[in-house]
C-alpha cells in the first residue's frame, strides 16, 4: 500500500512510489486523462511540480502531493522522474489520413521546433511523444481555452490559430507517433 | 520551376511510385512505413524534386556523424536531362554540411546507384551521367564553410533542422539563482559605473517601481507574487506583499498606493508603505480587459496627467486582433473614463513619460517568424491619443506584413523614433532624472531588452541608453549594460530599470531572479 500523500520525513522512493500510483508504473500511466510521466524534460517537470506546490496550477491531487517539499525536493523529484523510460506509441495501426493531417498542422505551427523533431521535449518544453490521447486532448483543450494556466505563453500563442478538430488530430498523432 | 524541398509525410506514397517509374530494382525494405518512418526520424535530409505540384526527383542523405552518405538519387523519366540529378545531390550535400558533415560518399559505389537506380545510369540520348554520380567512392573533404541553407529548400519561412531548437522558446527557472551564482563578474558597463547585487531570491523578478518613502516594489509575470524590498536598520529585506496573484506584471505607484495591473484587472494597495508589515488586501479599481494568454500579462504607469496608462497586446503572434487588443488605453485612476490612447500596438511592456516634453514614449515588440532580422523592435511616441503604430499591417514603418499587410501602406501609420534590434524584446524603460550619473545622461532613457528567443544567435540582454535631440527623435542608440548573453546562452535577462532617489540604477532580471543595482563614481573611486 502505497501512501498517498508525502508526509515531511518521506524518502525519496515512497515520493516517487506515490507519483506513480496514478502516474502508472515506470511513468506509463494507465488512468484516463492522467499523463504518463517517463522521460519528461527534468526542467519542465520541475516547473510543474513548482506550479502545483504554489498552487499556481490547481489541480487538488497535485496541490496535496506537493505541499510542504521544498525546492530540492521538487528538484530530486523532477530529476528522478525524468529518468524513467519513455512511454511506448499507442499499438493500433494509425489512420494515415488522420498522421497527414496532423503532420501538416505540426510543420504550419512549428511544434517541432520546441517539442524537437521527435517530440522528445527538452528544457521547459515538454514530451509529447507517446503521451497519452485523452491527456494531450485535454491539456491542448485548456491551454485553448485558458483555464489551464501555462507557466509561458509559448502554447497560447500557437493554439490562437488551432481549433478543436485540430486538437484531436494533433492528440491522434502524438499519441502514434514513432 | 523544378522545387526542391524535403518530403513531407503524405508524399511517401508518391516517392515509392516514382522510385518504380525510374527503374529501381524494389528492395524488401522499400515500404510505405519505413518511407514514413525515415521522413518523422530523419526527414530533413531526404529531399524530393516537385514539378507542377509533381514529384519528379528525390534523393536521401544521411549523416552518420563522421561521414554524409547520398542514397536513393532518382529522377522520373520526363524530368531527365535537366540537371535535376546534379541539384538534388548538391541540395542533399548543402542539408549534410549544415549538419556539419566535412567528408562525403556522393554515393557509396556506382553499382549500388545502378541497382537502385538503373534508369538513371542510362541517360537518354547518350548524354553523360551527371557528375556527382559518376564519383565513386567520392571521398571529397568539404570546405569547412560552404554557404549554408539557413532554410529549407524551397520554404523560406520554415528554418533548418540544424538551426531550428535554437529557435526554442525560452523559460526562466521558477526557482531564483543563489546570491554567489549571480553573474555579476560577467557583466560589463561603461568606465566609472559598478553594478553590485541589491537583492537575490526574487524568483521571475519583473517589473520595478519605487515608493515615496524608499521601498522597492518588485513584480512578477510566470510566478503569482508581489515584492517589497525594504531597509531596515541598514539590512536589506524582500517580503511578499501579495500572491495568488494572476500574471502580476505591471505595478505603478502614487500617492502611497501601489497599483497591481493582472491579466484581468488593475488593484491597488493604499497607504503600502505603511502597512508593509499586514498588507491590506487589494481593492479592485478595474477589471475591464480581455483574458488572453499570449501577452496577456499587463504594464502600467501614472501619467503627468494623473492618469493610469496600461497595455492591452495581442492575442497572438500575429493576426487581425479583436477591438479590445493591440492597444495602451487610459484611465483615470479610480477605473472609469477608459479610454483607446494608442492603436496598432502588438505589445508594450515598458513606457514613460519625457521629464520635459511630457511627451509618452513606449518600448514595443514586433511580430515573430518573419526573420532573423526582420522587424526590429520599436521605441515609439505618441504625439496625439488615438494614433495607430501599424501592427499588424506595417512594421517599422518600413515594409507591410506578408500575410496581414495586403491592401495597406505603411504611411498610413506612425513611424518608430527608433528601431531596438529584431526580437531583441525591449521591455522596461526609464528617463534618466538622477544627478549620480553624468551630465550626458540627463533625460536620456534607460532601456532594458531581455534578449531574443527567435533568432538563433541571440541579442539584446542588455541595458541600452538612447538619448534624444531637442525635439524628442532620437540621436544616439548605445550599450550601456552587457554581458548577460554568454556562448549564446543567457546568463540573465534585463526586465526593468528604475532610479533611486540617490541616481543610482536598479535592474531587475527575471531568469536570475534578481535586482541589481548601478552606481557611477567616476575616477573618484579606483578600486574595483
Amino acid at each position: 500500500m502505497v501512501s498517498a500523500w508525502p508526509a515531511s520525513g518521506d524518502t525519496l522512493e515512497a515520493r516517487v512510489a506515490a507519483c506513480l500510483a496514478c502516474h502508472g508504473e515506470k511513468g506509463q500511466s494507465a488512468v484516463p486523462e492522467v499523463p504518463s510521466l517517463g522521460a519528461q524534460p527534468a526542467f519542465y517537470l520541475l516547473i510543474q511540480l513548482f506550479m502545483f506546490r504554489e498552487r499556481m496550477r490547481v489541480v487538488e491531487v497535485m496541490n496535496r502531493m506537493t505541499q510542504g517539499l521544498s525546492d530540492d525536493d521538487l528538484r530530486s523529484l523532477a530529476d528522478t522522474i525524468a529518468k524513467l523510460p519513455s512511454p511506448p506509441p499507442a499499438g493500433d495501426p494509425p489512420d494515415p489520413a488522420r498522421m497527414e493531417r496532423a503532420q501538416a498542422l505540426i510543420e504550419q505551427h512549428r511544434c517541432n521546433f520546441c517539442h524537437n523533431r521527435n517530440y522528445s521535449g527538452e528544457q521547459s518544453v515538454p514530451r509529447l511523444a507517446g503521451q497519452r490521447e485523452d491527456y494531450l486532448v485535454k491539456a491542448l483543450r485548456e491551454y485553448k481555452n485558458n483555464t489551464r494556466r501555462a507557466y509561458d505563453a509559448s502554447m497560447a500563442d500557437v493554439l490562437y490559430l488551432i481549433n478543436d478538430e485540430q486538437i484531436l488530430d494533433l492528440a491522434y498523432f502524438l499519441a502514434r507517433v514513432r | 520551376m523544378i522545387v526542391i524541398r524535403p518530403c513531407r509525410f503524405e508524399e511517401c506514397p508518391a516517392v515509392l511510385a516514382l522510385w518504380e517509374r525510374a527503374g529501381a530494382i524494389p528492395s524488401p525494405t522499400d515500404t510505405l512505413a519505413e518511407l514514413r518512418r525515415l521522413v518523422q526520424t530523419h526527414g530533413d535530409g531526404f529531399l524530393v524534386a516537385i514539378q507542377q505540384g509533381a514529384i519528379v526527383g528525390s534523393v536521401i542523405g544521411g549523416w552518420d556523424g563522421w561521414r554524409g552518405n547520398i542514397y536513393r538519387l532518382a529522377v522520373a523519366p520526363e524530368a531527365r536531362r535537366l540537371g535535376l540529378a546534379r541539384r538534388l545531390v548538391h541540395e542533399a550535400e548543402l542539408v549534410l554540411t549544415t549538419k556539419g558533415a566535412r567528408r562525403m560518399s556522393a554515393l557509396r559505389t556506382l553499382a549500388s546507384l545502378l541497382v537502385v537506380l538503373p534508369a538513371f545510369a542510362q541517360p537518354a540520348g547518350g548524354q553523360p551521367a551527371p557528375q556527382p554520380a559518376a564519383q565513386p567512392e567520392a571521398s571529397k573533404p568539404m570546405p569547412p564553410l560552404q554557404p549554408q541553407p539557413s532554410t529549407v529548400p524551397g520554404r523560406p519561412d520554415i528554418p533548418n533542422a540544424e538551426v531550428n531548437t535554437m529557435l526554442r522558446s525560452i523559460a526562466p527557472p521558477p526557482i531564483p539563482t543563489p546570491e554567489d551564482k549571480l553573474p555579476i563578474p560577467q557583466l560589463k558597463l561603461p568606465k566609472g559605473f559598478k553594478i553590485e547585487v541589491f537583492a537575490s531570491g526574487i524568483a521571475n523578478a519583473r517589473t520595478l517601481r519605487l515608493g515615496d518613502k524608499g521601498t522597492v516594489f518588485v513584480s512578477n509575470r510566470l510566478l503569482d507574487k508581489v515584492y517589497a524590498i525594504v531597509d531596515r536598520n541598514g539590512r536589506r529585506e524582500t517580503k511578499v506583499i501579495a500572491s495568488g496573484l494572476d500574471r502580476p506584471n505591471g505595478l505603478a505607484f502614487h500617492k502611497g498606493a501601489l497599483y497591481i495591473a493582472e491579466g484581468t484587472k488593475i488593484s491597488k494597495l493604499e497607504s503600502i508603505e505603511d502597512n508593509l508589515a499586514d498588507p491590506p488586501k487589494p481593492v479592485v479599481v478595474y477589471d475591464d480587459l480581455p483574458n488572453h494568454q499570449s501577452h496577456g500579462w499587463r504594464y502600467i504607469g501614472i501619467g503627468p496627467d494623473e492618469k493610469l496608462y496600461i497595455n492591452v497586446g495581442a492575442p497572438c503572434n500575429i493576426c487581425e486582433p479583436p477591438a479590445t487588443n493591440a492597444q495602451i488605453r487610459r484611465l483615470n485612476l479610480d477605473g472609469s473614463g477608459a479610454e483607446i490612447y494608442a492603436r496598432g500596438v502588438r505589445n508594450s511592456v515598458g513606457f514613460d513619460w519625457h521629464p520635459v516634453t511630457k511627451q509618452f514614449y513606449f518600448t514595443e515588440h514586433g511580430r515573430d517568424w518573419l526573420s532573423e532580422d526582420l522587424p526590429e523592435d520599436e521605441l515609439n511616441r505618441v504625439t496625439k491619443p488615438g494614433q495607430h503604430f501599424g501592427f499588424p499591417y506595417c512594421h517599422n514603418g518600413t515594409f507591410t506584413d506578408r500575410e496581414m499587410g495586403w491592401g495597406r501602406a505603411c504611411d498610413e501609420f506612425e513611424n518608430p523614433v527608433a528601431l531596438m534590434g529584431p526580437h531583441s524584446a525591449v521591455l522596461g524603460m526609464r528617463f534618466y532624472t538622477g544627478k549620480m550619473f553624468p551630465s550626458q545622461y540627463t533625460n536620456a532613457i534607460f532601456i532594458a531588452r531581455h534578449g531574443s528567443w527567435n533568432r538563433t544567435k541571440k541579442i539584446g540582454g542588455d541595458v541600452v541608453v538612447v538619448k534624444l535631440n531637442k525635439d524628442g527623435s532620437v540621436r544616439s542608440q548605445e550599450p550601456f549594460l552587457t554581458g548577460f548573453i554568454q556562448n549564446n546562452q543567457y546568463i540573465g535577462r534585463p526586465v526593468d530599470v528604475q532610479v533611486l532617489k540617490d541616481g543610482s540604477m536598479l535592474i531587475s532580471d527575471d531568469h536570475a531572479g534578481a535586482v541589481y543595482r548601478v552606481t557611477y563614481s567616476g575616477d573618484r573611486v579606483a578600486k574595483p
